[in-house]
């Protein structure tokens, strides 16, 4: 066996290795919920952690200035505040949107790191009754 | 260059040639279709790129399958040509799924926020995709054919085990990943006519292409292994 075909099959053996053990076997459970987090407050503080849920209608507040974001997410059942700051969020963040926070719990809020977004399976066209002037802000909002 | 003396499995029929041409009619006409398809209600027309996307996994899927079943075919039979096409159903697999992970991280930065995280579809994904690559080293790694032909084997066989695991890791585990827009367990399908067809024109072009494409690398790995008997 020539030496290069030994040295890449270590790297791929390594890499799967890798990625079973240590990508997958952490993210069996990718994010908690609120009320996961309220079961085992003392589980998670104060480590890194990613939460999941969706945000909370009416609770959305952003500061461009600052770059300052704060809003709850919920499950339904528990709410958490959640303070975001740095990066500009995703165009499809919003209220009752699916979100993953990857950060920490400092004592009762919940500080991102990194705000991600989830977004649905289904795909739609613009029915009618949308005016043009919905469809150009779609388009150009999410652009 | 000298060219093997052709024989009638090696020699580049028009089955081949018709398909590929097919396909890449097909692949033109779906790139417009989709190109003329209505922005999606939320994500507006970032939301095209499921036209690309969605083919491609599948094609990267159904290459597991389809290495497979070529895989026990050798094993079975012990014909070269089995083992040949195994192969080129892999190194065209691991272009789909090369080609997935590309298209698949062009679409969750302007809608997840990150090029990439590891959650489960996309873990499972990079270790299917490490597996590909493994089953072109492996093969690369071995001289004997005998030898390489049922090593290979292996790994195609442990491989597939891994396709509905990443299938279905969107149902099993929370992740950042949507479920199924077109469940192939349920049959339910989440996306409006409108955008749905150009995506099945898409997904009829990239299997033609993905035949094709294995028939011509099986084709030259036929001249090859003819050529080094000569």
């Amino acid at each position: 066996m020539k030496p290069k075909y030994l040295i890449a099959l270590v790297v791929v053996a390594g890499a799967l290795a890798y990625l079973v053990f240590g990508g997958l076997g952490q993210n069996l459970v990718y994010f908690i919920t609120p009320s996961e987090y309220y079961q085992q407050i003392d589980r998670y503080q104060n480590r890194p952690v990613r939460l999941g849920g969706l945000v909370k209608p009416g609770t959305l507040e952003y500061n461009p200035q600052t770059l300052e974001l704060r809003f709850v997410v919920t499950d339904g059942v528990k709410d958490v505040p959640v303070r975001s700051s740095g990066a500009t969020p995703p165009a499809l963040f919003g209220e009752n949107r699916g979100v993953v926070v990857e950060g920490r719990f400092q004592g009762e809020a919940f500080v991102s790191q990194n705000l991600l977004v989830k977004h649905s399976e289904t795909y739609q066209a613009p029915k009618e009754g949308w005016t043009p002037e919905e469809v150009r802000k779609l388009i150009e909002g999410t652009q | 260059m000298q060219l093997a003396r052709s024989s009638p499995t090696n020699r580049l029929d028009y089955l081949t040639l018709g398909i590929l041409g097919l396909g890449i009619i097909g692949v033109v006409w779906g790139f417009f279709a989709a190109m003329s398809s209505p922005p999606d209600q939320s994500q507006g027309y970032v939301a095209r790129i499921f036209h690309l996307h969605v083919p491609m996994a599948w094609m990267a899927y159904a290459a597991s399958f389809v290495a497979l079943g070529y895989s026990v075919a050798y094993l079975v039979r012990r014909k070269a040509h089995h083992d040949r096409l195994a192969a080129a159903t892999v190194e065209v697999g691991l272009i789909f799924m090369a080609l997935t992970l590309l298209t698949g991280m062009l679409w969750a930065r302007p809608t997840w926020g990150v090029y990439w995280d590891w959650e489960p579809r996309l873990t499972t994904t990079a270790i299917l995709f490490a597996i590909y690559v493994g089953y072109v080293v492996v093969r690369g790694a071995i001289e004997d054919p005998e030898l390489r032909a049922k090593a290979a084997a292996g790994v195609a066989i442990l491989g597939a085990i891994n396709v509905p695991i990443s299938y279905m890791s969107v149902k099993w585990w929370r992740s950042l990943h949507q479920t199924q827009s077109i469940d192939l367990t349920t049959g339910k399908i989440n996306v409006d006519a409108a955008i749905l067809i150009p995506m099945l024109i898409n997904l009829a072009a990239f299997t033609l292409v993905f035949i094709g494409l294995i028939r011509l690398r099986a084709l030259i790995a036929a001249r090859e292994a003819a050529r080094e008997e000569a």
